[in-house]
């Protein structure tokens, strides 16, 4: 408990307001993929943090929350990139 | 323990600022290529810098072993999914980016 757990997960939060910004903007499918990836290594961090809020860390789920997340973050980039990206309609010409 | 929170204290000020840094290269980067090389290295910095910040305050080694387990999950993670990503994109013929065009 060092008070700097709040200020901190709230940077990570503006952090994933802001990437927003790259799945608005494009211009591929993976483009839009890595922002979600993004969400999921700095949901990682929040977790944690949030854990850590107030002291108390003895019966906390958030850790365990994390793990799972950690688990799965590997899956949705996986399937998107053996599955859902078939073409690259809209590389060309986007704006970068 | 006066020391240990501040050791604390500067981990997770320097995981946030790799975070920044991660998403500033994910906004600014030109193409796919090195923007999954700014979401694959920093960000894993940034995460591993504030685990360790928590497991310097975490109450037992149990727990502190649980933290530190999260990290190479996420490093194996990005690792797999850079690969897959890049690979996938060079097949379907995405043209890396360069400055000057020949």
């Amino acid at each position: 408990m060092t008070g700097l757990e709040l200020p901190i997960a709230f940077v990570l939060l503006v952090n994933l307001a802001a990437s927003l910004l790259r799945v608005m903007r494009g211009p591929t499918d993976a483009d839009r993929l890595l922002a979600t990836l993004l969400f999921g290594t700095t949901g990682i961090g929040i977790l944690v943090l949030l854990a850590f809020v107030g002291g108390g860390t003895a019966h906390t789920p958030f850790i365990d929350v994390a793990l799972t997340l950690a688990l799965l973050a590997t899956i949705s980039g996986i399937a998107f990139a053996r599955r859902a990206w078939q073409n690259t309609a809209g590389d060309q010409g986007g704006k970068r | 323990m006066p020391l240990l929170e501040f050791a604390s204290g500067a981990f997770l000020v320097a995981g946030a600022f790799f975070y920044v840094v991660g998403t500033v290269g994910l906004l600014r980067f030109p193409d796919i290529y090195t923007r999954l090389h700014a979401l694959a290295k920093v960000d894993n910095l940034g995460l591993g810098c504030i685990l360790a910040g928590l497991a310097l305050q975490a109450d037992s080694a149990a727990q502190a072993a649980k933290l530190m387990l999260i990290w190479p999950l996420a490093l194996v993670a990005s690792a797999v999914i850079g690969y897959i990503i890049a690979s996938r994109a060079n097949t379907l013929g995405v043209k890396p980016w360069q400055q000057y065009k020949p």
